[in-house]
C-alpha cells in the first residue's frame, strides 16, 4: 500500500515547521524546472519495455491511488485525508496540460528518486518516493514508457486542502532532509539472486513498508521497527516480522500463494486495502511474486518452536469438528446464526469462510480489522469468481457486534481479551463509510481459485 | 395460493350450469393421448392436437368465462397475453376472464412450454377457439332471436340484435354446445378493429408479486405440510456407501429420513429444522466418487474428440461462382447455467393412492408420465399442477424437484411435502446449457460478397427433458435406478445443437454440418435459445470478420446477403434507432457492434446494435447501450414483448461476458454466486431501447429467445471494434480481453 | 419463545435464537415476500427492513432482532392500497418472474427513506448486492426512480393535508 491511502502523517504541522524551519536553506529547497517536452508518441517506445513497465506498475500498485472509483485510468483525483488536510493524487496520464505529458524521462526519474515534480516543486510524501528512490533507472525507464503510452486524460489536479504551513511545499524539503534515504538499498552478495530481487522490489517499488512499518510522529517509517505493523485507512497492516500475530507462522510458500492468488488455506483471504495489492500481483511475472515471498519470509525469520507449536494447535482446532455453541452467550448465538454457515463448513477457502482459529484478524492485538470485515463484508468483484461475504453493519448494532467480536476472540484465539471493542466498532463504522466512498474502482479478482466442494 | 391454481375437478364441475362436458373432462386423462386423426386441413396452433373448443374455453351459466392453456406461465407474462387474445376475440372486457394454466387435470396437453412456442401454439389456439366460440354463440342467438347471424353483433359478453335485444353468453350456453371440434378456419377480428390486443395491458401477476401475495410454488403452505431437504451426492454417479442417520432422526422436528439407494432426504416439521437436519445428514453420509469429468480448460478438444454422429443439414452449391482466399475461425461456448434466483421447489402429497405434485415444470404432462413411471403408479393416479417458480429459462431443476417431492411424499402418505433445493444444489445439479464448438470457413468473391460458406457445429443434444423417469435425478439415484434415456438430436427445422446453424443469408455455396455428440460428460439440457445462442454468436461474429475482410460496413454487409424482407426491415430499424452510420468511428475506448438473426429461422426476427466500452488497462468491458428491433408478427402486448427483449439482451450480456460452469475431474465447482458470477447492477447498461415492428394480421412469432444470440454477437462485435481484437471463446471475460489487448 | 415485531404487530415465535429471520418470516409468520435465494447473503432475495435499514434476513439470526422493528413488503401496502414503491413497480411493469423483486423493493425503500432523491449511481450502488436473472434491471432502475418521485408527491400531499387541518 502506498501512503496516499493512509493518513499517518500524524505529526503536527507546527512541529514540522519548527524542526525544518531554520534549515530551509535555499540550496536544500530549490530544484530546477526540467524543460517541458512535446508528449512523445506511443510509437516512440519499445513494446517489450512497455510490457515490463505494465508489470512494474502493477507491483507498484500505482492504480490504487491514481485511479478513482468510476474515473479514468491513472487520471488521479483520489482524496487522501491526512491530519493536515486532504491531499489529492495526481494525474499521471501523458496529458500535456494536466498530466505528465510534458515530462521527460529525466523529470519522471527525478520524481521517483527525489519526490520533485517537473516544475521543481517538492511532492508530498503521500507519494512514497522514500521507497521509489530505490527503483533502478532501467525500471524507471520501463515505468515511464508504460505511463507515457497510456491514454492521455484531461483531468486537472484538484487543489490540495492543506493547512498552513504545510501548504508551503518548501517545508517538504526539510522532511526529506530528515527522512529521505536515497542509498540505503544495497544488494547482498551472500544471498541468492531471487532473494536480492525480492529485497529490491520490497524496498522499492512494492513499498510494502509504507503500510506495514509503523511511522514516527513526523510520518516517516521507523527504521528500527521495519515491518512491525502499521496503520492504513483504519486498518491495521499486520506485522510481517517476528511480531506477527498470524496463528500459523507464514513461510515463503504460503506468502507466495497468498500474494499470487489472494488467499491461503492457513491464513484466509486478502481483503481491505490488501485486496487491491494481490489483485495487481496476480498479473505480474510469477518470479517476482516468488522473490518477494522468499525475501519477506527470510527477513521475518524462522518461527520459534513455540510459535510452531501454536500454529499446529491452531490448525488442529480449525480441523476439529465444530463445537456446540454456548447459546447462553449472545456472541455465540450470533456466530452460530450469522457466521458459522460459511465459516464452519467443509467447504475450503477461498469460497468457504476461513476457520476463525486461523484468522489473524481474530488474534490481532487490535480488533479494528475484524470489525471492518464484519461491518462491510467482502463484496463481489464484477463478473469474476471471487469470495463474497455479506456485511453486517446494518443488522448488528455496536453492542451486538462487540459481543460477537469478544466471543470470537475468546473462542478462536489464545490472546488476551480485547478492551474497548464497542468503541472500536463505532469508530470502524465511521471509517468504513469514508473508505467505501473514496476507494478505487472495482478491483479485479486475483487468480481464479477453483476449489472443489460438496454440492 | 391463488384459488385457480388448486382448483380441483369437482369445483370445476360444480361450476353450475357449466358448459364443460364429455370429452375434455369426462375422461380426465384423455387429453394426453394422441389426438384422433383429423381430416386435413387441421385447425391452427395447438387446436390441431386438442380440437374440442371446450378444452380451451368454458362459459358458465352465470356468464363467467375461463380460458385453459396447457402452457405454463414462467414469468414471460403470457397469462396476460392469452387473456388479451381471448377477450379480444370474444368481445369481453379484459378483466372478466380467468386463465387456467398447465394442470393435467384441467388443461389441454400442450407438451412443454419451450422454444418460444407459447404464442404460436397456445396463443393461436386460444385466438381461434375464442373466435369460433363467439361464432357458435352468435349462431345460437340467431336461432333464438330468429334473426340472421350477420345482423347480430357481440359486445361486452353478450350477443346484441339490431333492435337492442341482448342475450348474454351465459344465457346462450347450453349443454355441450362448445363440445365441438374446431374448424380449420376461424372468422377472426379485423386487425384494424382490435381493442385489447396490441395494447400494453398490465400483467395480471405483478400486483401479487410486489405486495407479498402467494405467487410461487415456494409460497405454498398446505395444511399439515412438512419441509424436506435432499442430500445430493457430491458428484455425478457417486454412490452412497454408508449413512448412519440415527442421530439425525433424533434432531428437533425431524419427521423422517428417506433413503432409497443413493437418494437421501430428510423431512422435518419446520423449514430451518430441515436445513439443520440436512447438514447433519450430509456429514453422516459417505460416498464413493469417480473422476469422470473432462478438462474444463480444453473444451474445444474435449468436444471435437468425442464420437459424433455427423449429418449435413444444409447444402447448396453454385459452381458458376468463384472465390479467392478463405478465412477460418473457431468459436467455443462453455457449459452455462440457468441460475434461477430461487432454487427449484415442489410440493407433493400422496392421498387416497393418488399423487398430486405442484411444480414449476415446463411440461406437466410429460413430467407426470415420468413421475408415474418412477413411482410405478398409473399416470391416471398422478396429477401435476403447474405453479410458478422463480424465472425459468429452460430445463432447470424443476422436474427433478418435483420427482424428489413425489418420492419423499410417497414415504409420508397424507402429508404434503415441500422440497426446496439449496443454492448449491441448483448450481451443481441443474442440467446445464451444453458446451459447443463451431468452426467456420468462408471466402469472398471479387465483389466482396460471400461466395462459399462452411459451418460445422459440435454439440450434445439440447433437451434431456423427462420423457421417462430416467431423466430425473431421484429416479437415477434410487436403489433400482432408471437409466438415463439415450439422447437424441432435436430435429430441424427447429433443431437443437444445429438450431440457427443454417444461415439466413443467401450464399451461393454453403454447407452446414451438425456433429451430434451422444456422450454427455456433464448433465445438460435445454437452456434458453438452445444451440441458437452459440450458432448466432458464431455466424454473426464471423459475418463481421468477413465484412472487415471485404472492407464493408457490417450492417451494409448483412443487407447485401439478406433477401428476407422482414429481416431487412428489422436490421434497418435497429441501425436507424442506434444511429448507425457507415464509416462511423466510436468514441475513444468504445466500440459499436451489430448482429441479427431470425430465431430458428422461423420465429421472431431480432437485430441488436450495441455500444461497448472497454477499459484498456483492466480489460473490463461494459455494455453502454443497446438498441434492438424485433418483428414477432402480430403483437399482443407490446410492453410484454419489450420486457422479453430487454431481458434477453441483459441476460445474454451476462452469459456472454461472465459465465461458465467450472469443474475439476470429479465435481462441479461453480456452486454459488461467488463461483458462478453473473451480472450485477454496476454493469447494467445506461439504456436499452427496443423498437417493435408490428405485423397486424400476421401469425404470432415466438420472441422469448430471439434476443439471446444477436445480443451476444453484437457485444462481441462491439468489443472487437473497440479493441481491434477478435475474441472467439465465450465468455468474453475481462481477463481474456486484457490478454488480447496486451498481446 | 421470543417476541418479534413485524409490520407493526407483535408475534410470539417459537424458534431458536440462532434461526435466521427469513425462516421465521416464512415458516412461522407465513409471509411470502422475503424469498429464499441462496441462504448465503449473496443474492439479496431475502432483504427486509429492520429499523429503517435493509438487511439480508437469511443471515440475520433472531437474536439480533430483540427490540427491533421488522418491515417486510407486506407491511408497505397491498394490492388495493399499494405503497409508492409498489405502485412504481406496477406502473413500470418492473418484473418478469418477479422472484428477486421483493428484496430489490425493500432495498430501494430503505434507500429512499434515507435519500429521497438518489442519483442513478446511488441506486445502482444500493442494489449492487441484489441479483436478477431475468434481466429486468432497466425496469427496476426506472421503478426506483419513479418511486422516488411518487414518494415525494405523497410527502408533499401529506404535508398539504396536515397544513390544511
Amino acid at each position: 500500500m502506498s501512503m496516499t491511502r493512509s493518513s499517518r502523517l500524524i505529526a503536527s504541522g507546527i512541529a514540522v515547521m519548527l524542526i525544518v524551519g531554520g534549515a530551509m536553506a535555499f540550496a536544500i529547497v530549490w530544484r530546477p524546472v526540467i524543460p517541458a517536452i512535446d508528449p512523445p508518441t506511443p510509437h516512440a517506445f519499445d513494446a517489450a519495455l512497455i510490457k515490463r513497465g505494465r508489470d512494474l506498475a502493477a507491483i507498484g500498485n500505482c492504480n490504487e491511488c491514481h485511479t478513482v472509483r468510476g474515473g479514468k485510468n491513472f487520471a488521479g483525483g483520489l482524496p487522501v485525508p491526512t491530519p493536515f488536510g486532504t491531499i489529492y493524487s495526481s494525474n499521471i496520464t501523458p496529458d500535456a496540460e494536466t498530466g505528465i505529458g510534458q515530462w521527460s524521462e529525466a523529470a519522471f526519474r527525478r520524481a521517483m528518486h527525489d519526490g520533485v515534480n517537473r516544475k521543481g516543486e517538492h511532492l508530498y510524501p503521500t507519494f512514497p518516493y522514500d521507497h521509489f528512490t530505490h527503483v533502478s533507472d532501467e525500471d524507471d525507464r520501463a515505468l515511464y514508457a508504460f505511463l507515457m503510452t497510456r491514454q492521455p486524460v484531461h483531468a486537472p489536479a484538484r487543489e490540495n486542502q492543506i493547512f498552513f504551513p504545510l501548504n508551503q511545499r518548501p517545508v517538504i524539503a526539510g522532511w526529506k532532509l530528515l527522512f529521505l534515504r536515497r542509498d540505503t538499498y544495497q544488494p547482498d552478495a551472500a544471498k541468492s539472486a531471487e532473494w536480492n530481487r525480492g529485497a529490491y522490489l520490497v524496498a522499492g517499488l512494492a513499498h510494502c513498508g509504507a503500510c506495514h512499518t509503523p511511522r514516527n510522529k513526523l510520518g516517516a517509517e521507523r527504521v528500527n521497527a521495519q515491518f512491525a505493523g502499521g496503520d492504513v485507512d483504519n486498518w491495521l497492516a499486520y506485522a510481517l516480522n517476528d511480531r506477527s500475530h498470524a496463528p500459523v507462522p507464514w513461510d515463503a510458500d504460503a506468502l507466495y500463494m497468498y500474494l499470487r492468488s489472494g488467499w491461503h488455506p492457513d491464513h484466509g483471504t486478502a481483503r481491505g486495502p490488501m485486496a487491491q495489492v494481490v489483485s495487481n500481483l496476480s498479473s505480474v511475472p510469477d518470479s517476482d511474486v516468488r522473490a518477494i515471498a522468499i525475501y519477506m519470509a527470510d527477513i521475518s525469520g524462522a518461527p520459534t518452536p513455540d510459535r510452531k507449536r501454536e500454529g499446529e494447535a491452531a490448525l488442529a482446532q480449525a480441523r476439529s469438528p465444530s463445537q456446540a455453541s454456548q447459546t447462553d452467550l449472545a456472541g455465540a448465538t450470533i456466530y452460530a446464526g450469522a457466521c458459522a454457515s460459511c465459516h464452519e463448513t467443509s467447504r475450503p477457502l477461498p469460497y468457504g469462510g476461513v476457520n476463525l482459529a486461523l484468522s489473524t484478524a481474530v488474534s490481532s492485538p487490535d480488533p479494528r480489522n475484524l470489525a471492518n470485515v464484519v461491518l462491510s463484508g467482502v463484496s463481489a468483484v464484477e463478473g469474476e469468481r471471487s469470495p463474497i461475504m455479506p456485511g453486517f453493519a446494518d443488522s448488528m448494532n455496536d453492542t451486538q457486534m462487540a459481543a460477537l467480536l469478544n466471543y470470537l476472540r475468546a473462542r478462536f484465539s489464545k490472546q488476551p481479551a480485547w478492551t474497548g471493542v464497542e468503541k472500536t466498532v463505532a469508530d470502524a463504522r465511521r471509517a468504513v463509510t469514508v473508505y467505501l466512498q473514496t476507494s478505487a474502482g472495482p478491483r479485479s479478482a486475483p487468480a481464479d481459485p477453483t476449489q472443489r466442494d460438496k454440492p | 395460493m391463488n384459488a385457480s391454481l388448486i382448483l380441483d375437478r369437482r369445483r370445476v364441475l360444480a361450476g353450475g350450469g357449466a358448459l364443460i362436458v364429455s370429452f375434455s373432462l369426462t375422461s380426465a386423462f384423455a387429453q394426453d393421448q394422441a389426438p384422433a386423426a383429423m381430416p386435413p386441413p387441421k385447425p391452427p396452433g395447438s387446436l390441431a392436437a386438442t380440437a374440442y373448443l371446450d378444452s380451451w374455453i368454458r362459459i358458465d351459466a352465470d356468464g363467467s368465462i375461463t380460458v385453459f392453456t396447457g402452457k405454463a406461465e414462467l414469468g414471460q407474462g403470457f397469462r396476460t397475453a392469452f387473456q388479451q387474445i381471448a377477450a379480444e376475440e370474444l368481445d369481453l372486457p379484459f378483466e372478466s376472464l380467468k386463465v387456467i394454466t398447465a394442470d393435467t387435470k384441467l388443461t389441454p396437453n400442450e407438451g412443454y412450454t419451450a422454444g418460444s412456442r407459447s404464442m404460436q401454439d397456445s396463443g393461436t389456439a386460444i385466438k381461434n377457439a375464442a373466435a369460433q366460440v363467439r361464432e357458435l354463440l352468435v349462431a345460437e342467438a340467431a336461432k333464438r332471436l330468429d334473426l340472421p347471424a350477420e345482423n347480430l353483433r357481440t359486445e361486452n359478453g353478450a350477443v346484441i340484435s339490431p333492435d337492442g335485444r341482448r342475450l348474454s353468453y351465459g344465457e346462450l350456453v347450453a349443454a355441450d354446445m362448445l363440445h365441438v371440434q374446431a374448424q380449420p378456419k376461424s372468422r377472426l377480428k379485423d386487425p384494424a378493429t382490435l381493442k385489447v390486443m396490441g395494447q400494453p395491458v398490465r400483467r395480471v401477476d405483478i400486483p401479487a408479486k410486489v405486495t407479498g401475495g402467494a405467487a410461487y410454488v415456494q409460497d405454498m403452505r398446505l395444511p399439515g405440510m412438512v419441509h424436506a431437504r435432499v442430500v445430493r451426492p457430491p458428484s455425478y454417479g457417486a454412490q452412497l456407501t454408508e449413512c448412519d442417520s440415527s442421530a439425525v432422526e433424533k434432531l428437533a422436528g425431524v419427521v423422517k429420513v428417506v433413503r432409497d439407494g443413493s437418494f437421501l432426504a430428510v423431512v422435518a416439521e419446520k423449514e430451518f429444522q430441515s436445513i439443520k437436519a440436512m447438514n447433519a445428514l450430509s456429514s453422516a453420509a459417505k460416498w464413493k466418487e469417480s473422476a469422470n469429468l473432462p478438462n474444463q480448460d480444453d473444451l474445444l478438444n474435449v468436444l471435437t474428440h468425442l464420437p459424433s454422429q455427423d449429418s449435413t443439414v444444409f447444402q447448396r452449391s453454385d459452381p458458376s461462382v468463384s472465390w479467392g482466399e478463405s478465412i477460418e475461425a473457431t468459436y467455443t461456448r462453455p457449459y452455462q447455467l440457468h441460475g434461477s434466483i430461487g432454487p427449484s421447489c415442489a410440493v407433493a402429497q400422496l392421498a387416497d393412492d393418488a399423487m398430486t405434485v405442484w411444480t414449476h415444470t415446463q411440461g406437466v404432462y410429460p413430467d407426470r408420465q415420468a413421475i408415474a413411471e418412477m413411482l410405478r403408479m398409473p399416470p391416471a393416479s398422478v396429477r401435476l399442477i403447474h405453479v410458478e417458480g422463480s424465472g425459468c429459462y429452460g430445463h432447470n431443476g424443476a422436474d427433478d424437484a418435483a420427482a424428489d417431492a413425489a418420492l419423499i411424499a410417497r414415504a409420508l402418505p397424507g402429508r404434503p411435502v415441500r422440497v426446496q433445493w439449496m443454492r448449491e444444489q441448483e448450481h451443481a445439479w441443474e442440467p446445464f446449457g451444453p458446451a459447443m464448438v463451431t468452426k467456420l470457413k468462408a471466402s469472398l468473391d471479387s465483389n466482396g460478397k460471400i461466395a462459399d460458406w462452411h459451418f460445422d457445429v459440435w454439440s450434445n443434444t439440447h433437451s434431456m427433458r423427462p420423457g421417462g423417469a430416467g431423466s430425473m435425478l431421484a429416479a437415477q439415484h434410487m436403489a433400482q435406478p432408471f437409466a438415463v434415456p439415450a439422447p437424441r438430436p432435436l430435429p430441424l427445422p427447429e433443431g437443437g445443437g444445429d438450431r440457427n446453424a443454417i444461415p439466413i443469408y443467401t450464399f451461393p455455396n454453403a454447407q452446414v454440418v451438425h456433429h451430434f455428440i451422444p456422450a454427455m460428460p456433464l448433465r445438460i439440457s435445454a437452456l434458453r435459445a438452445l444451440g441458437a445462442y452459440h450458432n448466432v454468436f458464431s455466424i454473426e461474429s464471423f459475418m463481421d470478420e468477413l465484412a472487415g475482410l471485404a472492407d464493408v460496413d457490417p450492417v451494409e454487409f448483412r443487407l447485401k446477403h439478406l433477401e428476407d424482407q422482414r429481416g431487412r426491415a428489422v436490421i434497418e430499424k435497429a441501425a436507424l434507432g442506434f444511429g448507425w452510420k457507415s464509416g462511423q468511428k466510436a468514441p475513444q475506448d468504445r466500440g459499436f457492434g451489430f448482429a441479427f438473426a431470425r430465431y430458428k429461422n422461423l420465429a421472431a426476427y431480432c437485430a441488436v446494435a450495441s455500444e461497448v466500452e472497454v477499459n484498456r488497462e483492466t480489460g473490463r468491458p461494459r455494455l453502454v447501450r443497446a438498441v434492438a428491433a424485433v418483428d414477432s408478427g402480430q403483437v399482443v402486448n407490446p410492453d410484454g414483448l419489450i420486457n422479453q427483449i430487454e431481458g434477453a439482451i441483459v441476460q445474454s450480456m451476462s452469459w456472454t461476458l461472465y459465465e461458465s460452469v467450472t469443474f475439476d475431474d470429479t465435481r462441479i465447482t461453480s456452486i454459488d454466486w461467488q463461483t458462478y458470477p453473473i451480472l450485477r447492477f454496476n454493469a447494467v447498461p445506461d439504456s436499452i431501447e427496443v423498437h417493435i415492428i408490428d405485423r397486424p394480421g400476421q401469425p404470432f412469432l415466438g420472441s422469448g429467445e430471439t434476443g439471446q444470440g444477436p445480443a451476444a454477437a453484437s457485444i462481441a462485435n462491439a468489443i472487437a471494434n473497440a479493441t481491434g481484437k477478435r475474441l472467439r471463446n465465450l465468455p468474453l471475460t475481462r481477463k481474456r480481453i486484457k490478454e488480447a489487448i496486451d498481446a | 419463545m421470543m417476541t418479534l415485531k413485524v409490520n407493526g404487530r407483535e408475534h410470539q415465535v417459537d424458534a431458536d435464537p440462532d434461526t435466521p429471520l427469513l425462516y421465521v418470516l416464512r415458516d412461522d409468520i407465513k409471509l411470502n415476500a422475503a424469498k429464499f435465494g441462496c441462504g448465503l447473503g449473496q443474492c439479496g432475495s431475502c432483504a427486509v427492513i429492520v429499523d429503517g435499514t435493509a438487511v439480508l434476513s437469511c443471515v440475520t439470526p433472531m437474536i439480533l432482532l430483540e427490540g427491533k422493528q421488522v418491515t417486510t413488503l407486506e407491511g408497505l401496502g397491498s394490492v388495493s392500497e399499494p405503497a409508492p414503491i409498489q405502485r412504481a413497480f406496477i406502473e413500470e411493469q418492473a418484473a418478469q418472474c418477479g422472484y428477486c423483486i421483493p428484496g430489490m423493493m425493500m432495498r430501494a425503500q430503505a434507500l429512499l427513506l434515507k435519500n429521497s432523491k438518489p442519483t442513478d449511481a446511488e441506486i445502482r450502488a444500493a442494489l449492487e448486492q441484489h441479483l436478477c436473472r431475468c434481466g429486468t434491471h432497466m425496469r427496476i432502475l426506472r421503478a426506483v426512480r419513479r418511486a422516488a418521485r411518487l414518494m415525494e408527491t405523497a410527502d408533499a400531499a401529506a404535508t398539504t393535508n396536515r397544513s390544511a387541518q
